[in-house]
Parts: structure tokens; C-alpha cells; sequence
């Protein structure tokens, strides 16, 4: 598949976004169980602030990929069939539990009631993670995609990204929470490689299904494509073939690894160590950058079958 | 059981020529699914929205090659991945003929649709920025303003070597039935359970098989110009050495 | 739009087209249509159409494609006072060429009224000798002249045809065919088009067709599968040859003298051995029966044989293990393919109960068939041994007795003619004189080397030198050589050269860069060596950048149009049809159809067959000409056929009809004539046919047309070869052997020209071209959506050939012959003999012709085979008056056909460091007045809507 930049932006910041909501209710969560002290209001409600602005930007980020903008709206109605209507439904709602608890996180500190919103707000986050795989991990023929680890992957890495900025976030304005984001951060990070690797390692060996054998309905071992109908490229040229060679890709996949998981955990130890949330923020932004790499390879490396019609022109 | 209109594409008999894709394209343009735009069209890299494309495949190796032409578009699949997957509802599949459709005006371009066909069906109008397919001619073939003979989709009717068949599927006594059951017609990628409603026809090899002592008979004309002389009688036959 | 000429069905919306089908009530098409035809929207609408007549800009040079606008009036006054000035001292220095013309019996009247021999259409170019190798040996070809009767047919063989040729007609046939469970074999290089559906695919390489079919008529005779009652009562298999080495007639058939000749031209008188009494006896008497095999003498002395028994020594060694060593096909395979012609025309016999009278007037209770049918086209004809290969292709139909019997090959009217046809040239150069129309046709057919169009100097008469020494049976003209011919002035200089939908400066030329340069050449006066050309055409070509004078055609549908008997026929095997096409749109801007400029014109110069008695102007336009316009005053034969007679009730002849067209229009645009159904089979030798055949004047004579297994029209020219016969004209000494060689009557193969003079080693492939279906010769890369499809060439090659040269899928390689090369792109095909590369024909475009933008697919990675075919080779021997440097056509030496699929190429891969673009490339064009100047990034076409 060609990696689609509008939807590597949503899955990425949403994802953070997510992650970070989920850090944020723990952190309300274990005060309230009374294994921390209660982090100051605005520690919540600029978290959720922020927590918006990344869903808001990964929003923002969605309407790119759409043809017609203008109709939007109408992508919650398939909400019976389509994990997509789902997510559709999902983000904003999510949005508004989000915002409801910062508000009234700022409004009126934290109390019975942010616990329920947050609640409600960390099971929306994970529906809006298991609505975001699924969008992938539904479609049977892109092998590479369905699998549960789809799902697993796009909560772990969230999870992974979110927390990493709420270590940076608790540095600026929850000290005391640090060690407990950092030891968490960690434990999603090494959750996340150990997935996302699993990942890796499934799709190494994936034998795809259809062969251009099945495209056309010809048992034979030797059949090439000579002509695919047009000479100047089509959407299916231009929407599902990467362009890269293998060794780019090879590169994205080595880098995303790097940059998602072993450098950000250098960093996140030298920042919990330090208590600098300007290293830790440049974790994120490390990291971010591997999360953009990682969904690109994720996009790049999903063979789609209508690709096998599309093999060579003359 | 409800109607599934459906092509049956005969590749025993397809020569490649792209009757059916430019048809396809200059009815649709000024049809319901109208404009299909094209870009570059007179530059570098001419493209555009056509819903219908002929390939060609090479099988075997020379001098056992075939060459096969195959033609492709929207499988009007029974169980369509396509659709469920659409957020709006612009993507459907009618009940009462089984056509796969996209409403232009519900459709926002987000592609999901596409990513969901196996086959690559769908292409984006990039002008229109709506997902776009075959219709299988459905602003013709229910067209009461034309005559019965033409309501067909543009592909069937220009299909020079009638490769294209059209029907319903369901109908087990219709010539696209009878066609898949006589010739062996085929879904493609059957692995992913989509169930098309578009089969293809196999390639069919008709061959002479021949006897060599069917190469000369009693009224072979050489014998009348004294050119095949008759066997010696006198020559040793089982006659000599056998009784019965 | 194509020469296929399909019927179709317009459909208009606010105006514009909303969308063209086929015409279901046409027997052609029967509704289908082809992608062209699908595409005739892009084709309407393309901003590649010329709208205006343009005069080459006072002071530009011919080439840099600039040009000035200007009025009809303008230009109908420059074309009159030079082409009268001409007409009225040496008409033969206005030429007329034409290239994809269907109007060919309107600019063959034109020329001929004009008074100028040199006039021809793209025939000589394109499949001249598949007309003339089939119509001098049984009296009809395929295509527009006959076909394979797919529908009673058992087994289908085709060779040599790639997508083109009668397509929708053919395809429709073939799908047919194949349902019924017929058995199809495609013989070619390549395997494309209708070889893909192919039962199988014999890869052959390419020039060597005639040794497969000599291989296959070999394998047929000595096992003896030959329909002997065929040969014998419908060929002049059985006619006895004279073999008397002192007689002056040694080689031709003996004609008894004493019997009376109703037609001199076409004689009857010749002599059977009659198997029944061992004598000599009249041929074709009902009450004998010839040997076909064996040598007898007669009374007189006179040694002779049969002809087949001739044949049957010819192809003795002619085996098919030589044939095996030639073409590359396996001797088994040609034996078994020899087997299942002759097996099944043997055993499955079609039986019609159809009674039919024979010209001998035997009553036949039935026709019979044999269901084994071929066809064939370019990939025979164009190869300098194509007359030859096509003689012996006829020679195994006629062997496997299918000529125009069910099943097999069928003629379709005005076919059969006479062998040859009565049509003839004026023999010499006395029949050009000014003012006054040529005396005889521009193009005919040569009985013997007196009807040759030549000077007493043995001179050709015309540019191309058809019709002469070098080319004696050139019955299409060579326009391939027009322009070098008169660009060389040899035979002479002409002053104005006038082209019709033809693209001369690039894929209608060999040699086209010399072309090019030959087109704006100028002489040490400063004068144009072709000091005037006129191009008509609807689109921008290559072409048009060479003219001085441009004339906007309109499309076709834009004008009246008539697919007449009198042109290249639409006939259908049962019977005559022509059909019309009436406008459905109004000329774009200031179009005019090209047969109202020659109306127009042909009135202003006063033609005798377009003026009244007191010279005023005879037909207000086109429609009215073909209304009013009879061959001779009160001969009743038009243009059409259909709706005759004063008030449309007669058929093929009659008064013209006021409201024709009408009639016409309200029956489809189509008239057929369907022949009862004993006259619809054995039509050279029906005498009921005949007989309505003559009626209905379609023939001036009824008598049969004998299958010429045995050729006499070459005969007499290798006897005037050698010297001797009747005909008073002999060759020059230089090429008397070269007639004598190839003049031979019965069949044989030999290497095609330039392979004879190539050396092997060096360039050790056959380079050939193929026509895609979704494209018209060069004229659709203007249409958006066909452009599409085929955006540039590659050049396909066997991938193990290609592995051994180190050359990739994809890898930008040279291909070079002796004559030039090309860079172009490589792409691996399983579906090419290995000793054969190919390209599409005429998809690599000029830069910026056809409107395109310079850097379109067409011009940087598209390229044209044409920069590696030469249209000449070394004269093998020249006059002994010439230096040393004289050329000949590189032609087929019998009828002049170009030999575009002779050349010979290597392959080599391009060097890293070079350009990734095709090569040669020329100066780009930019748009002409009247064009659309700036090219729309993006198209939306629906019809009728306001944008």
C-alpha cells in the first residue's frame, strides 16, 4: 500500500493523545486508590488540553485524506458495519469525555465524578484504539494487517507514545509521578517492541493468499503481466504500490525501530534521572518521529492483492 | 432467491481488442456516474477514470505460451467487501438486481472502499474526488427510453466477439448460468469469499486427433492417376503361413 | 474513421455526442463496434484537428510548420491556376496519393479525369500482394474481396494476420467459430490479438511463410489429400503445359487453335489427357476427366504434362524437414498440420441442397464443401517473396478444393473477376496528353508485358514506376517510393504533389528521416526539389509541417460518405453491399470534406465527367455527384447500388434516383443484395451467377475464371524474360533475369531481397511490427482516451534471446539494421519466436505533431521501426549505364509491395551513461492556426452539457 500521510498523522497523534488520556487517569486513579499524592488540577486539565490538541491535530490530520470534506458528517452513519463509521463515532466522543474531564478537573478538582468521566474516557480511548485496528485489521486479503496484533499494536504503540509524554508532562508539573510514568513508559515500550516485533516476525512469513494464479483464474506456475490496460499510471498504480525500493524499506523498518523503542528509552532513563522534561519531551519527539516511521512501513509493507493486476505496462 | 445481474467474461474467445473499455467509457461519461475525467490527456502520462480495462497475461514459456486477455471491472461481488467497510452508506448493494454501487452524493472520498476490493475495482474520480465503478450500465439497462435490444451495459453491446455476457446469475436458466455451467466458468481470488458475481470462462482447446491410417483411403487421387500403386498380391501375407 | 467502415449509430445530446454504437442492422458490424469506434468522441473533439486552410508562411521554409490562414476562396484559386497550368502542359506532374482513403473510386476518377497517371492509393504499401498473388491465381482475395467462411468451417487457419485486418467482422467470425468447436490454428511470430485465442500457435519466423505452405502442399500431394475432383474440373491443374524446349510457347498451356475464342483475352481453348480414352481432349469437356498426373505426347510431337504434375515436381523437395530448417516450425508439426487440412476437408464434407448449373452447364444437385478455411494479410504480403508465398497460399486452398465453397473461402461481389481483371493502364506514355483525361486507369491489371505502362525506352510512365520493368504487376502503385522518386527526379521531377490522409514524413515512409529531408530538399535553383505539396487531412500530422498548402478534411461525421462497390467493396459473402454515411454534426470551424474540394475542384478545371455540354459545373456538391454521377451517360451504374432507377425500385443498375440518399437514410444506410442461394458458392464457375453477374454489370464477361494453379500471366512475362512468346515487349537486358527469376508460374520460395543481401551474422533477427486493435495506423494517439492504452512502445523480445544479448526486462537497448537505428525500451514477451523482435506499428510519435505536448510518452519513449527499414536496396543489377550506385525499390520485384517485414536487425544494450529517450528525435511542432493553442491539463467530456 502507498502509506497515506493523513492517516499516519491521525493514527500517530491520536494514538499519543489516547496514551497520554490513559497516563492521566492513572495517575487520577492511583491518587485515588492513594498510592501517589493527587497531582495539581492543572496538571489535569492542561493534560487533557493537550490530550485534545493531539486528537484535534490528528482530526485535523483525517480530513486531509478525504476527497469531500465537506461530507464528513455523514461517516457515522454506517456505524452497524464499518469500523471506520466506528472510529468516526468513537474520536469525537471520546473528545468531549476528554474535554468533560478536564473541565471539570479544572472546574472542580478531582472527585467522584473525573474518576467516572475519566473512566468512561479511558474506555473510550481503548474502544477508539480497538476502532482504529480494526479499521486494518478487518480487511481479510491485506494479510499483513489482519491479525489481532493490528489492534494490540496500534494500543500498545499509543499507549507507548501517550505515556512517554505524560513522563515529560509529570517532569513539568508532577514530579512525584515521574519514576511511576517512567517504570510504565517502559513497561508499554517493551510491551509495544515485543508486539510490534511479533508483528515483524508474522508478516516475515506471511504467504499471501492470492498469486497472480487466483487474480486471473490460470493454474499455471509462469504467468506475467505484459499489459495492465493503460500506460500513464491509474489510482490503482497511485493509491496501493509504495514506489520504494526494498532496501528503503528495510532502512524505515530498522529506523522506526530505533527510534521508537531503544533510543527513547535511553533518553526516558536519562530524563526520569534527571527530572528534565525537555529530554523527555525530546523522547516524544524521537519517538514520534519512529511512530511515523512505523506507520509508514505498516502501510508500505501491506501487499495488496489488486496489486498483483498491476504488474507491468507496455 | 433475488436477482443478481452479473458480466460473464469468455476469455476462450477475448482477443484483447478494448471494445468493451472505451464503450464503457464514453457511455459512462455522459451517464449517471458521469464525468470520467482524464488528466494529461494530450501530455506526459495520460490518465484517467475508465471502469473497465483489459490486461494481458503471458502463461508458460515459449513456444507453450498463451497469451490471455482479461478484461477486469467491478465483480458485482454477492458478498461485497467493499461495502460494509464504507462509513457513509454511500457504497451499497441493491437487493433487487445485486448491482454494487457507490451514491456520488453520499460518497466522501476516503477510499476505504477501494482498500477493502481485492480486485482493484474502484478508482477515484480525482476531479470528482468520489469512488467510482462499474454500474454495470444501470442508467441503460433499465432505460425504458431505449429499445429493449439495447438495454445492456455499453460493454456487452459492443463486444465484438460477444465475450461478455450478460445476466442473471441467479436465474439457473439464464445464458450467463448456463455459460458458467457448461464452460467451467470461474470466480477470481475465491480465496477471500467474496463470492463475485462476475465469472469468467476458461480458455477451451479444441483439438483434431487423427488416425494415420486415416491418411489414405480407398478414394485417395493418386491411385486414379496411377501414382499409388496397389499392394503386391503376391507379396507374403498371414493368407501364407496361417490356418485357421 | 477506419477502412473497416462498420456501421454506426450516432447518438447526439444538446448537440454534441453522447455516444456512438454500432448499427445492429448492419451485416458488417452487426452491431458491435470496436474501441476506435467507442472512441470517436476524443476523435470528434480532439484538439489536434485542423480547422482551417493553411498557406505556409511567405518566407518560412518548408518544415518549420509555420503557417498563415487562409480562405477557401484563397486557396481553391492557387490550387486552379497551378493545376490547370499543369493539366494543360504535362499533367503527369500532378501526383495524387492517398493514404487511408475509403473515397479511392472518387480520387481514381479525379486523377484519371485530371489526365495524370500517378495516382494511387496506400495499397502498394500495405497488402498489394495479398490482392494481387490471390486475385491472378482464383480471382479474389480475402478482406474486402473474400473470407474464410467461419460459419460452415471445421478448421481455421490463419497466418500472417495480426489484429487488424477486417476486425470486427473477423472477430465476430472467429468467436463464432470457436464456440461451434472449431479447430483455430494461428500461424505468425507473434502471438497477439486473434492468436491469443488460438487452439494453437505455430511460431514461424517471419519472410518464410511460402516454405511452409510449399512444405504443406508437398505433404498434401504425396499423401495424396487433394480434392482431385476440385483441381480437375475448376484449376487448370489438368491442362497440358507444353514442354517442347524449341518451341516459342515452351512453358505455356497448349491451346488448341482450332477452336474458336469468344474472348481472346481470356482463352478456353486449352487440352486435357482424358483418363477415360487416353486421348488429348477439349478442357472442361463435361464427358472427360483429365489426368492430373503423368506425361504424354502429343500427335504432333509436343511433349507435355499436366500442370499439377509441374506442381508436384516443383514441390518435390520441398520437403518438410527443409521446411523445418527455414521456418523454424518442427517437420512433424508441419506434416500433422498438413494432415489436418487435408483430413478434414476430405472427411467432412459439407453437402448443401443447393442445385447449381456449371459454366460447362453440368447440373450440379448439390454444393458441396470442404470445411477448411484460411486468412491471411500483411504478415505475408509485406516481404519482398510475398507474391510468391501468397500464389502458393492460394495454390494449398485451391489443392484443398475451398474456393468459394462452404466452409472454406468465399468471394464477396464484386468478386470473382477475370484472371486478370479487365481493368488496365495505358500502355504507354501516349495515353497522358494535357487537357484531356488519362486513357485508361491510373491502376490496372497486366495480362502480359504489352500492358505495361511504359515508355518505347522500356521508361516508366509513372513516378512510382508501377507498371514497369522493375515492378510489372504493381497493381496498387508504390507510394512508398513517390516522394523519393520524384524528390531524385527519376523517372522525373513532378511539381505538385498532393496527399491525402497519408503520413509520409513519418510512419507511411521507409527511410523516414531521408524522407524528411527529401521533403524540404532544394535543388542548386533554390527550388524545392517538390516544389508543391498539398496535404488534406483532419488532424495535424507529421505530415502536415512538410505542406504548402493545408486542407482541414472534416471527420466522418461531418460529411456524406459512400462505401461503395465501386471502391474497395463492403460485400458480404451472400451477396452486394455498399452503404452510406450521412452527417451527423456540422463541419468544426472551416472544415471541408475532401470529396467537396475535388468536386469543386474537378468543376473549376472542367473535367469532362464534371461539366455539362456547355461547360458549366455538373454536380452542386457531393451528395449530388453521387446521386447523378453514372460511369458512362446512361450506363446506370453509380456509386451505389441501392435504390436505383427513378423512384428507387431498381438494384445495381438503373437511372440515378433523385432521393437515394433519403432511401438510403431510411434503411439503415446500407443496402444488401442477396443472391439466391444457388448463386451465392462456386461463383467462378457458376453460370447462373454469371449470368446476373454480367446483368447487373458487376462483370463485362460470364465465362469462368479458372484457378491459375499455373500461372500464364507469368508465363508471359518470364518468356518475354527470356525472349521469346507473343508479346512484343521485352525487359532491358539488366532486368531480364530478375523477371525471368520471379515471373515463375508455379509457386517457389526464395529469401526475401534484403535478406539476401544482409549479412546474417551480424544482423541476425527479424524486426516486424503489428497494428493494436485499439488504435487506427497512426491516427489515434490525438484521441485522449486511446492514448491511454497505448502511450508509447516498447520492443518486445524472447526473454532467453534477450538474457544471452545481457539484456534486461525494461533495459533501454539499440536495435540497428544496415540502414539506421533506434533506442527504444525492451520488454520480455514469451509470445515471440526468438529469431523475431516487434513493436506496435505508429504508436512512437514526432515530438509536438498530433498536438501533443513535446514531452509526451509518444515522442520520448515511444519510438518508430520505420528509421530501420529502408525503402530502397542496391540495384542487384543495375543498368550498365548507371555509376555503379543504382537503387530499386525494396519491394516485392512481381507487384512492388513494400517489404516492411524484410529488415534485419541486432540488439545491444544502451549505454548507462546515455539519455533515457527513444531515438532519433526531431525538432518539435507546436499547434497550427485554428488548433486549440493551449493544451487542456484536464478533460471532462459530457456530452451536451454547458461547461
Amino acid at each position: 500500500m502507498r502509506p497515506a500521510f493523513s492517516v499516519i498523522f491521525l493514527t500517530t497523534l491520536i494514538g499519543a493523545g489516547q496514551g497520554l488520556f490513559v497516563a492521566l487517569y492513572s495517575a487520577e486513579y492511583g491518587a485515588s486508590l492513594g498510592l501517589w499524592a493527587m497531582p495539581s488540577a492543572q496538571y489535569f486539565s492542561l493534560g487533557c488540553v493537550l490530550v485534545l490538541a493531539l486528537l484535534g491535530a490528528g482530526l485535523a490530520a483525517s480530513f486531509f485524506h478525504l476527497g469531500r470534506p465537506e461530507r464528513a458528517w455523514r461517516s457515522a452513519s454506517m456505524w452497524r458495519t464499518s469500523w471506520l463509521s466506528r472510529e468516526v463515532i468513537v474520536l469525537p466522543v471520546f473528545m468531549a469525555a476528554v474535554a468533560a474531564f478536564g473541565l471539570v478537573h479544572h472546574l472542580r478538582g478531582a472527585g467522584d465524578l473525573t474518576l467516572a468521566l475519566g473512566g468512561a474516557g479511558v474506555v473510550l480511548a481503548l474502544l477508539l484504539f480497538v476502532c482504529t485496528g480494526m479499521i486494518y485489521a478487518c480487511l481479510p486479503f491485506l494479510q499483513e494487517w489482519h491479525t489481532p496484533l493490528t489492534v494490540i499494536n496500534y494500543l500498545l504503540l499509543g499507549c507507548t507514545s501517550g505515556f512517554l509524554l505524560s513522563t515529560a508532562w509529570a517532569a513539568a508539573q508532577a514530579p512525584a509521578l515521574l519514576v511511576t510514568a517512567a517504570a510504565w513508559t517502559a513497561g508499554a515500550t517493551l510491551a509495544a517492541l515485543v508486539m510490534r516485533g511479533a508483528a515483524l516476525a508474522r508478516n516475515a512469513r506471511l504467504r499471501p493468499k492470492s498469486t497472480v494464479q487466483t487474480a486471473i483464474g490460470v493454474k499455471h506456475p509462469r504467468i506475467a503481466q505484459k499489459a495492465q490496460g493503460f500506460m500513464g499510471g491509474s489510482f490503482n498504480t497511485r493509491d496501493f504500490f509504495h514506489g520504494k525500493s526494498i532496501s528503503w524499506l528495510r532502512l524505515v523498518k530498522w529506523g522506526f525501530l530505533l527510534l521508537v523503542f531503544p533510543l527513547p528509552l535511553a533518553l526516558l532513563a536519562a530524563g526520569a534521572a534527571l527530572v528534565s522534561w525537555p529530554i523527555l519531551a525530546a523522547a516524544f519527539a524521537l519517538q514520534y518521529l519512529g511512530l511515523l516511521a512505523e506507520r509508514w512501513y505498516f502501510f508500505a509493507q501491506a501487499r495488496h492483492p489488486q496489486n498483483l493486476y498491476y504488474q507491468a505496462i507496455s | 432467491m433475488s436477482k443478481q445481474l452479473a458480466l460473464v467474461i469468455d476469455l476462450n474467445v477475448c482477443v484483447g481488442c478494448h471494445a468493451c473499455v472505451t464503450s464503457c467509457k464514453e457511455w459512462n461519461t455522459s451517464g449517471e456516474a458521469g464525468f470520467m475525467s482524464d488528466d494529461n490527456p494530450y501530455a506526459r502520462d495520460p490518465t484517467g477514470t475508465f471502469f473497465n480495462r483489459v490486461q494481458t497475461f503471458e502463461v508458460g514459456e515459449f513456444p507453450n505460451t498463451q497469451t490471455v486477455h482479461f478484461p477486469k471491472s467491478c465483480l458485482h461481488c454477492e458478498d461485497p467487501p467493499c461495502v460494509p467497510v464504507c462509513p457513509t452508506g454511500a457504497s451499497y448493494k441493491r437487493a433487487e438486481d445485486g448491482i454494487v454501487l457507490v451514491d456520488y452524493d453520499k460518497c466522501i472520498g476516503c477510499k476505504y472502499c477501494a482498500w477493502a476490493c481485492p480486485y482493484g475495482a474502484r478508482e477515484i474520480d480525482e476531479h470528482q474526488k468520489v469512488m467510482k465503478k462499474c454500474t454495470l450500465c444501470v442508467d441503460r439497462i433499465y432505460d425504458e427510453l431505449l429499445p429493449p435490444a439495447d438495454r445492456k451495459p455499453a460493454c456487452v453491446m459492443a463486444c465484438p466477439t460477444s465475450a461478455r455476457l450478460f445476466g442473471d446469475v441467479h436465474d439457473p436458466e439464464s445464458v450467463v448460468s448456463k455459460a458458467i455451467r457448461d464452460s467451467g466458468g470461474y470466480a477470481l481470488m475465491p480465496e477471500w469469499g467474496t463470492h463475485p458475481a462476475n465469472h469468467y470462462l476458461p480458455r477451451r482447446k479444441t483439438e483434431i486427433t487423427l488416425h494415420r491410417d486415416e491418411l489414405e483411403r480407398v478414394d485417395n487421387p493418386l491411385k486414379i492417376d496411377g501414382k499409388l500403386p496397389k499392394p503386391d498380391s503376391r507379396a507374403p501375407s498371414l493368407d501364407d503361413s496361417t490356418s485357421w | 474513421m477506419c477502412a473497416c467502415r462498420c456501421g454506426i449509430r450516432v447518438h447526439l445530446r444538446g448537440g454534441q455526442v453522447r455516444y456512438i454504437d454500432g448499427n445492429p442492422g448492419h451485416p458488417l458490424n452487426q452491431g458491435v463496434i470496436c474501441a476506435k469506434g467507442s472512441s470517436g468522441i476524443m476523435k470528434q473533439y480532439s484538439p489536434a484537428r485542423l480547422t482551417k486552410p493553411l498557406m505556409r508562411k511567405p518566407g518560412s521554409e518548408r518544415g518549420d510548420n509555420q503557417f498563415v490562414e487562409i480562405s477557401w476562396d484563397e486557396t481553391f484559386r492557387i490550387l486552379q491556376e497551378r493545376l490547370a497550368k499543369i493539366r494543360s502542359t504535362d499533367p503527369k506532374k500532378f501526383a495524387l496519393f492517398t493514404g487511408r482513403d475509403q473515397m479511392q473510386a472518387l480520387t481514381g476518377l479525379f486523377a484519371r479525369q485530371y489526365g495524370t497517371p500517378n495516382y494511387a492509393a496506400h495499397g502498394g504499401f500495405c497488402s498489394v500482394n495479398m490482392a494481387a498473388g490471390m486475385i491472378y491465381t482464383i480471382g479474389g482475395s480475402f478482406w474486402e474481396f473474400g473470407g474464410p467462411d467461419l460459419e460452415r468451417s471445421k478448421l481455421f487457419v490463419m497466418i500472417g494476420t495480426a489484429e487488424d485486418h477486417h476486425s470486427n467482422p473477423l472477430k465476430i467470425a472467429i468467436s463464432k467459430f470457436k464456440r461451434s468447436g472449431g479447430r483455430f490454428i494461428s500461424i505468425n511470430p507473434v502471438r497477439t490479438g486473434y492468436s491469443a485465442i488460438a487452439d494453437e500457435w505455430v511460431p514461424i519466423k517471419p519472410g518464410t511463410d511460402g516454405a511452409l505452405l510449399l512444405a504443406l502442399t508437398h505433404e498434401i500431394i504425396h499423401t495424396g489429400l487433394y480434392d482431385r475432383e476440385f483441381l480437375a474440373r475448376y484449376t487448370n491443374a489438368g491442362y497440358l503445359i507444353n514442354l517442347d524446349p524449341n518451341s516459342e510457347m515452351q512453358g505455356m498451356p497448349v491451346h488448341d487453335a482450332s477452336r474458336h475464342e469468344e474472348i481472346p483475352e481470356y482463352p478456353r481453348n486449352m487440352l486435357w489427357w482424358n483418363r477415360l480414352n487416353e486421348q488429348p481432349a477439349p478442357c472442361h469437356q463435361p464427358d472427360a476427366d483429365p489426368y492430373l498426373l503423368g506425361e504424354f505426347t502429343l500427335p504432333d510431337g509436343m511433349p507435355v504434362k499436366p500442370a499439377f504434375q509441374l506442381l508436384m515436381e516443383r514441390v518435390k523437395d520441398y520437403t518438410p524437414e527443409w521446411a523445418e530448417g527455414i521456418t523454424g516450425i518442427p517437420a512433424a508439426t508441419i506434416r500433422r498440420l498438413a494432415h489436418e487440412m487435408g483430413v478434414t476437408a476430405r472427411d467432412q464434407k459439407i453437402e448443401l441442397p443447393i442445385a447449381w448449373t456449371d459454366s460447362w452447364g453440368t447440373e450440379h444437385e448439390h454444393v458441396t464443401g470442404n470445411p477448411v478455411s484460411f486468412h491471411a494479410m500483411r504478415g505475408l504480403a509485406a516481404h519482398s517473396n510475398g507474391f510468391q508465398t501468397i500464389r502458393s497460399l492460394a495454390i494449398l486452398m485451391s489443392l484443398l478444393g475451398t474456393i468459394d465453397r462452404p466452409g472454406g473461402f468465399r468471394h464477396k461481389a464484386p468478386f470473382p473477376r477475370g484472371i486478370p481483371p479487365i481493368a488496365k493502364t495505358p500502355r504507354g506514355p501516349e495515353g497522358v496528353q494535357p487537357d484531356t483525361p488519362l486513357a485508361g486507369l491510373a491502376l490496372g491489371w497486366p495480362g502480359t508485358p504489352d500492358d505495361l505502362f511504359i515508355d518505347a525506352d522500356n521508361q516508366p510512365v509513372r513516378i512510382d514506376k508501377a507498371f514497369s520493368w522493375e515492378y510489372p504487376l504493381s497493381v496498387h502503385g508504390l507510394m512508398h517510393n513517390v516522394i523519393t522518386n520524384a524528390w531524385r527526379g527519376d523517372p522525373y521531377r513532378i511539381d505538385t504533389l498532393m496527399i491525402f490522409m497519408a503520413n509520409m514524413a513519418w510512419n507511411s515512409s521507409m527511410n523516414t528521416m531521408e524522407v524528411r529531408r527529401m521533403l524540404n530538399d532544394k535543388d542548386e535553383s533554390g527550388e524545392y526539389k517538390i516544389p508543391f505539396i498539398v496535404v488534406c487531412d483532419a488532424f495535424q500530422s507529421e505530415m502536415t509541417a512538410f505542406a504548402d498548402l493545408i486542407l482541414p478534411d472534416t471527420t466522418y461525421l461531418e460529411r456524406h460518405d459512400v462505401m461503395s462497390m465501386l471502391d474497395r467493396p463492403i460485400s458480404e459473402f451472400e451477396g452486394p453491399v455498399d452503404s452510406v454515411r450521412v452527417p451527423v454534426l456540422p463541419p468544426t470551424g472551416q472544415c471541408k470534406p475532401f470529396q467537396e474540394v475535388l468536386i469543386e475542384l474537378a468543376g473549376r478545371l472542367k473535367f469532362p465527367a464534371f461539366v455539362n455540354a456547355d461547360g458549366s459545373r455538373k454536380y452542386r456538391d457531393y451528395p449530388d455527384f453521387i446521386t447523378n454521377y453514372e460511369t458512362e451517360t446512361g450506363s446506370g451504374i453509380g456509386f451505389l447500388a441501392g435504390w436505383r432507377g427513378k423512384g428507387g425500385e431498381k438494384f445495381m443498375q438503373g437511372e440515378p434516383n433523385p432521393r437515394q440518399w433519403e432511401m438510403y437514410a431510411k434503411n439503415n444506410c446500407v443496402f444488401q443484395y442477396k443472391l439466391p442461394p444457388s448463386y451465392q458458392y462456386m461463383r467462378n464457375w457458376n453460370r447462373g451467377y454469371h449470368e446476373w453477374a454480367q446483368r447487373a454489370r458487376l462483370r463485362r464477361h460470364a465465362d469462368p475464371i479458372v484457378i491459375q494453379i499455373y500461372s500464364e500471366v507469368l508465363q508471359k512475362f518470364r518468356m518475354a524474360a527470356q525472349g521469346r512468346g507473343p508479346a512484343k515487349r521485352r525487359p532491358p537486358a539488366h532486368l531480364a533475369k530478375r523477371i525471368e527469376t520471379y515471373f515463375d508460374p508455379l509457386p517457389f520460395y526464395y529469401e526475401p531481397l534484403e535478406a539476401q543481401v544482409t549479412d546474417a551474422h551480424k544482423y541476425p533477427l527479424n524486426a516486424i511490427t503489428q497494428r493494436p486493435m485499439a488504435m487506427y495506423h497512426s491516427w489515434d494517439s490525438q484521441n485522449a482516451w486511446l492514448r491511454q492504452i497505448h502511450a508509447h512502445n516498447y520492443l518486445y523480445v524472447n526473454p532467453a534471446m534477450a538474457r544471452a544479448q545481457g539484456i534486461a526486462d525494461d533495459d533501454w537497448i539499440w536495435v540497428e539494421s544496415m540502414w539506421g537505428k533506434v533506442r527504444c525500451m525492451a520488454r520480455y514477451s514469451e509470445a515471440v519466436e526468438p529469431g523475431t523482435v516487434w513493436t506496435w506499428n505508429a504508436i512512437g510519435k514526432a515530438a509536438g505533431a498530433w498536438n501533443l505536448a513535446p514531452g509526451a510518452n509518444e515522442a520520448e519513449l515511444g519510438f518508430l521501426l520505420n528509421h530501420l527499414i529502408s525503402d530502397e536496396l542496391p540495384h542487384p543489377s543495375p543498368p550498365a549505364n548507371s555509376a555503379g550506385d543504382a537503387r530499386i525499390s525494396n519491394s516485392d520485384p512481381v507487384t512492388g509491395q513494400a517489404g516492411w517485414y524484410d529488415v534485419r536487425v541486432r540488439i545491444y544494450k544502451a549505454g548507462a551513461d546515455e539519455a533515457q529517450q527513444s531515438s532519433p528525435q526531431v525538432t518539435a511542432v507546436s499547434a497550427l492556426p485554428g488548433m486549440d493553442g493551449v493544451r487542456k491539463t484536464w478533460l471532462a467530456f459530457v456530452a451536451g452539457v454547458k461547461k
